[in-house]
């Protein structure tokens, strides 16, 4: 239902999409499902051991993402909060704005909204889209954020790319052996990870997923509450409609 | 229940007030689609009222605090996403509807005598109404509230002479500040609150003595039974406000699909950059105004000299207030107009369309030379108003209202 009121919204609306400026590299799409409880908690995960260091989620609570993602309070805390922190606390670190900008040259952003900020399309993207540039100060580049100051922090899951990944293009099969000769991502590796490229890939799905999740809490709810809403007004439709109908029988 | 109101009726007249505006307030039999706009502003105003005074609840108007309050009501207040979709969302409904409302005046002459004040009333309710909403605009703190208002304020630094100290004078400040915040929260929930709901009144009001318009632009009032009701005319309660609840519950329909699944709306209804703090450090590359606002910031970038930018801007609305006086033509509705009337507004609401679209998108040589012919169409249909409307030769009006 949600496809066929957005696609009417887009017709009336249709014309630009809101462009940010700039030429865009081609992006893979991505398709992210926040009611995907699993996708969600092995997002968090990553977010947690990779990203968390550095970046805050200073927004949100432990306890609200912990609940909303079927995870229970006491494995949460014995798990994924390091330090003193208590559940119910905001999701921030303890890595200083001033600090970070000294080794960094500008501060780590927050991430709660970065999935609304940037698009869930980016943030897939950027995260495959670093690769080996002797000319950076950590040694890597991306392609979708240019001289990017973040160092490749998952390296040790995929690797380092050896030259600029090609993203956002159509997958090539050979006809005959029915092998993929061409897909998206990085072709050659000068370090490899841990992970397969297809495992990394759905890695990254679950981190963005995790992003997306964070970013607007509130949406599984929204969508679940609004379906009742809709359903009563179509209901209440018929009900005033005939009532109209019913008083103005009598006016020609 | 009788005998209170009763004793109420006695010391103050409600059932007088009630007869004078509902029950036996008689309105045209033939209201079309058109004539839902009005009831569906109050709907949206009412909205706009509830859900803010609950936001108030949980906000806070300060430059350290307000983003990561709006993220707090988003997040811990408990259906806090809701009040702040439906009022987000109900932002752009009224500018819908209100659109609607104002084309619906301009395609069936509503403005024109003796409707004249219910015209400038109205006009002055959305002259508030963008006011309202750019003020609530800055409250969330993002990049887009605080560079939009940047770029609105400056616009007053234009001005020749007092330009410079007018915008100071607005923001409190050298630049937005937490001070402009502060004063802006002020005027939004308090100030233009009061101004719009009296102004609400008066539009109210001045319509209930003139009697509403039609589609056929035909004066009920002419036409009257032995009782001295319209014959044309029906009681307000209970006929309009049966058939306005269907209305209602269509626009909820709509307005509630885009509250509960897609409140962005592609980044039209909430601006992506405004998932960003206010920085005032960092330009966005690209910083536009709300749909609402488009096409007159169209207008604005046509015109290559500042001043002259915002003077055309202003003018752009000013001139609407002044429409009951160039219109000449002696029928009302554009169902009996001729065909320049019918061909000036097509190419009015066009060039307004698209000028909206001009004031979203990145500005290129093409597009602001296409903006500045658009302007000109803009300006021409009024300008040139009265010459159209009294040449053109328009069909006869007939005597009662029609029903199709």
């Amino acid at each position: 239902m949600k496809t066929i009121i957005f696609a009417l919204f887009l017709s009336v609306f249709s014309g630009a999409v809101f462009s940010a400026g700039g030429h865009a590299p081609p992006m893979d799409s991505i398709d992210t499902d926040v009611s995907d409880q699993e996708s969600l908690q092995r997002g968090l995960a990553l977010f947690t051991n990779y990203c968390f260091a550095c970046h805050s989620l200073e927004h949100a609570r432990y306890e609200r993402g912990a609940n909303d993602l079927g995870i229970p309070n006491e494995i949460y805390e014995e798990n994924l909060i390091f330090g003193d922190a208590k559940i119910g606390e905001l999701m921030t670190i303890s890595m200083s704005k001033e600090q970070a900008s000294t080794w960094f040259g500008s501060a780590p952003p927050d991430l709660t909204l970065s999935a609304r900020l940037r698009g869930p399309e980016w943030l897939y993207n950027y995260l495959r889209g670093f690769y080996a540039d002797s000319k950076r100060p950590y040694g890597v580049n991306n392609v979708i954020f240019k001289d990017v100051g973040m160092p490749h922090v998952l390296a040790d899951l995929q690797g380092v790319c050896a030259k600029p990944p090609e993203l956002g293009v159509e997958p090539e099969v050979d006809p005959l052996s029915g092998n993929i000769v061409k897909s998206s991502g990085c072709e050659e590796y000068l370090v490899e990870g841990s992970l397969s490229p297809a495992e990394y890939d759905e890695a990254i799905y679950d981190l963005v997923n995790f992003m997306t999740y964070i970013g607007e809490p509130s949406r599984l709810q929204s969508e679940s509450l609004g379906r009742y809403v809709l359903i009563f007004l179509a209901f209440l439709f018929v009900f005033v409609y005939f009532l109209n109908k019913e008083y103005w029988r009598g006016i020609h | 229940m009788q005998k209170l109101i009763a004793w109420i009726d006695d010391r103050l007249p409600v059932v007088e007030a009630f007869e004078k505006h509902m029950s036996k307030y008689y309105a045209p039999k033939n209201f079309n689609v058109f004539y839902f706009f009005g009831v569906l502003s109050f709907v949206v105003l009412a909205n706009q009222l509830l859900t803010g005074i609950w936001l108030t609840m949980s906000y806070n108007p300060s430059a350290e605090a307000a983003f990561a309050s709006v993220e707090y009501i988003m997040r811990d207040v408990e259906y806090g996403w809701l009040l702040r979709y439906l009022h987000s969302t109900g932002a752009s409904a009224f500018f819908v509807v209100v659109y609607m409302h104002m084309f619906r005046g301009l395609l069936y002459g509503s403005y024109k005598k003796p409707r004249e004040l219910v015209w400038i009333f109205g006009m002055t309710i959305y002259l508030a109404l963008m006011a309202e909403a750019f003020m609530g605009y800055l409250l969330p703190w993002g990049q887009m509230s605080y560079w939009g208002a940047q770029v609105i304020v400056n616009l007053f630094g234009a001005i020749p002479g007092i330009g410079e100290d007018l915008a100071l004078w607005i923001r409190g400040d050298y630049l937005i500040s937490g001070i402009t915040l502060n004063r802006f929260f002020a005027l939004h929930v308090v100030a233009l609150p009061i101004v719009i709901l009296a102004l609400v009144v008066l539009h109210v009001l001045a319509l209930h003595e003139v009697g509403s318009n039609n589609p056929d632009g035909v004066e009920i009032k002419k036409n009257k039974d032995e009782n001295g009701i319209p014959k044309d005319g029906i009681p307000f309660h209970p006929y309009y406000t049966v058939h306005d609840l269907v209305g209602i519950v269509v626009f909820l329909f709509v307005f509630c699909a885009v509250v509960f699944f897609f409140p962005e709306m592609g980044g039209y209804f909430i601006e992506k950059p405004n998932f960003e703090p206010a920085n005032p450090l960092k330009t966005p590359d690209h910083i536009a105004p709300v749909w609402y606002f488009t096409p007159f910031y169209a207008i604005l970038r046509a015109v290559p000299d500042a001043f002259l930018g915002v003077v055309a801007m202003g003018g752009a609305i000013a001139v609407l207030f002044v429409m009951p006086w160039l219109d000449r033509s002696p029928v009302k509705s554009m169902r009996y107009k001729g065909n320049l009337s019918k061909i000036a507004l097509a190419l009015f609401v066009i060039a307004f369309c698209i000028l909206g679209y001009l004031g979203v998108v990145i500005a290129t040589p093409e597009r602001t030379f296409w903006a500045r012919v658009l302007t000109g169409v803009y300006f021409a249909y009024f300008i040139l108003m009265p010459w159209y409307t009294s040449v053109e030769k328009t069909k006869p009006v007939p005597e009662r209202v029609t029903m199709r």
